[in-house]
């Protein structure tokens, strides 16, 4: 864990334009960083030749409430050849979040992120193909979010049940 | 007529607008927007071959397929916001709904996540350990004869779907016996199990496995090595290495493509480092490695691997870890679960590939923060658009059936 905090921040820091810092209490190892930072650090995480991390497993998305008034996007990436998992971590504000995708470097991002963005709102820039996933287009509200109250009608239909 | 035209009108809730269809835009494409040979095709979502409520947008030209665009959300029930709002041992049985037709290994790695961060990991009897591998192999081996017996009817093969509902039947029975239920267990509970195995089902396991064993053989040359089953899969639907591993694909599709890797041997949780099996990939022996038939076989040859399992377990429960009368599966089980502040991800290996859960919790509740599935259905399935570019019709739905998905899992 010690080689893989040393060796993360070597290689990362003169890549990263922003601070970032590891998050305690978090299993896998678990890095934040800043919202700008995303892409170019995970463009190294891919491509670097001693860290590798080829697979990106899941992403998650997080509603910390509207008194914390913050969103989280969680990334988790493992790398076969090394066997090590790593976890990165970005705060966004509630109000308008706004992240780059990673599509481009893995194509499973591609359909995690469309989750992100349909059950939080949070919108990935330069995605392919960004529409909601598993509610209709015409669905109003984010369902994740804490805060979040559905509507009367759909359609028609009521939706209370 | 007239009556009872307006009665049902009363009556109905729902009243069909044609502009509603607009606007929760169901289709990617647009139809004024094709070109002339181009023309879209619907598939499902009540289509027998969509094994489930999934849709299939087809973009085709002539009978190739330029495009499909999958429709998912049909079977969306909320797990995640559900979890948020219940104690940890009460989404266990949402979470037997997630993988229907493996409730148990979901269970398993459900509650593989909660012990790890209540710290009770590691610390289990090792009878408990065993059981739950013994109930979960012989879920992962139900899950198989499904996915080869529906995925041999798509392709117009009946017999064999009769044959695996005759053996899948048996497992069904044994399990239905350990818990009450056939196929939401809840019988894997955090620090233990809801009960001790039935009386007799260490020898019963033993006996279907010498059952099942020979029926395997006959599934294989009935379906597997037939002639037309051959045909139809070899070369179709081929999942190149690199983008199988970049897609995020996992479980027997990664290893048909050629990668040995297997969760159980990479992270050896629970007592898997203890237990012998081999990790079958696909060698591309009737076509090239990664196609639909490669996907098949490892599913065929993971069975046989999980009788040996079976068969391991069976012995080490029926001699180092031997039913005894003072043993209690739910001793360990916690009265309160409140794990402290952490974020946690963990992972293990289901039939269809990395079920994994993410756990926010906040140290103040006995519900999570946060619960994440990482479905190995839905990421699966995404990598359908992929690889079935510029293959026929008929074929997309050999390449559908050879992915296994489970909607409840894509859709949660």
């Amino acid at each position: 864990m010690r080689d893989m905090e040393d060796q993360l921040r070597s290689i990362l820091t003169p890549i990263a334009q922003h601070p970032f810092h590891a998050v305690t209490d978090s299993a896998p190892y678990t890095l934040q960083l800043n919202a700008q930072d995303v892409t170019r650090i995970c463009r190294v995480l891919q491509q670097h030749d001693q860290l590798y991390f080829d697979q990106l497993s899941c992403i998650t998305g997080l509603d910390n409430g509207p008194e914390v008034n913050t969103l989280e996007v969680i990334y988790h990436l493992y790398s076969i050849p090394f066997n090590r998992s790593l976890a990165l971590r970005v705060v966004l504000p509630r109000e308008a979040p706004e992240l780059e995708s990673v599509a481009s470097l893995w194509k499973s991002a591609n359909w995690l992120e469309r989750e992100v963005f349909d059950m939080y709102g949070i919108h990935f820039t330069g995605h392919p193909d960004l529409r909601r996933i598993l509610m209709p287009a015409d669905w109003e509200g984010f369902p994740l979010r804490k805060d979040y109250q559905h509507q009367e009608m759909y359609h028609g239909v009521t939706v209370k049940y | 007529m007239a009556l009872h035209h307006t009665l049902t009108q009363d009556k109905l809730q729902y009243q069909v607008d044609h502009g509603h269809l607009e606007k929760s835009e169901p289709n990617k494409f647009r139809s004024g927007e094709l070109r002339t040979e181009e023309m879209i095709i619907n598939i499902g979502p009540q289509h027998p071959s969509t094994h489930g409520v999934l849709r299939l947008e087809v973009l085709s030209d002539g009978e190739v397929v330029k495009e499909v665009v999958p429709h998912i959300g049909y079977l969306h029930r909320c797990f995640e916001k559900h979890a948020e709002n219940l104690p940890y041992n009460q989404i266990i049985p949402f979470v037997d709904r997630l993988d229907y037709v493996a409730a148990m290994n979901c269970e398993h790695a459900y509650v593989m996540g909660v012990e790890k961060m209540l710290g009770l990991h590691g610390q289990l009897p090792k009878r408990v350990e065993y059981s739950r591998v013994l109930v979960a192999e012989l879920n992962r081996i139900a899950s198989h004869l499904v996915a080869i017996g529906t995925y041999g009817l798509d392709l117009g093969a009946f017999t064999p779907f009769f044959w695996i509902m005759r053996d899948r039947e048996h497992i069904l029975r044994m399990l239905e016996w350990t818990c009450g239920a056939r196929l939401l267990y809840n019988y894997i509970w955090i620090g233990g199990l809801f009960y001790d195995l039935p009386v007799g089902f260490e020898e019963k396991a033993r006996e279907f496995i010498q059952y099942f064993q020979p029926k395997l053989n006959e599934l294989e040359k009935l379906l597997v090595e037939n002639k037309i089953f051959i045909d139809r899969t070899a070369d179709v639907g081929v999942l190149p290495l690199d983008l199988a591993i970049n897609a995020g694909v996992t479980g027997p599709m990664l290893r048909a493509s050629g990668l040995r890797f297997d969760l159980r041997r990479v992270d050896a949780y629970s007592v898997y480092p203890e237990l012998e099996f081999d990790i079958p990939i696909g060698e591309g022996r009737m076509g090239t490695i990664g196609d639909c038939w490669d996907r098949t076989w490892v599913r065929l040859q993971e069975m046989r691997e999980s009788c040996k399992i079976i068969n391991q377990c069976v012995d080490r429960l029926l001699s180092d870890h031997k039913r005894t009368r003072e043993f209690d599966p739910q001793a360990l089980v916690p009265k309160k679960i409140r794990p402290t502040k952490q974020d946690i991800y963990v992972r293990a290996e289901n039939p269809k590939g990395e079920l994994g859960f993410f756990f926010r919790a906040d140290g103040k509740s006995d519900v999570p923060f946060r619960c994440k599935v990482r479905s190995c259905s839905f990421v699966n399935l995404s990598v359908l658009p992929e690889i079935s570019r510029g293959a026929l019709m008929a074929d997309l739905i050999a390449i559908l059936g050879s992915i296994d998905i489970v909607l409840g899992e894509v859709d949660r």
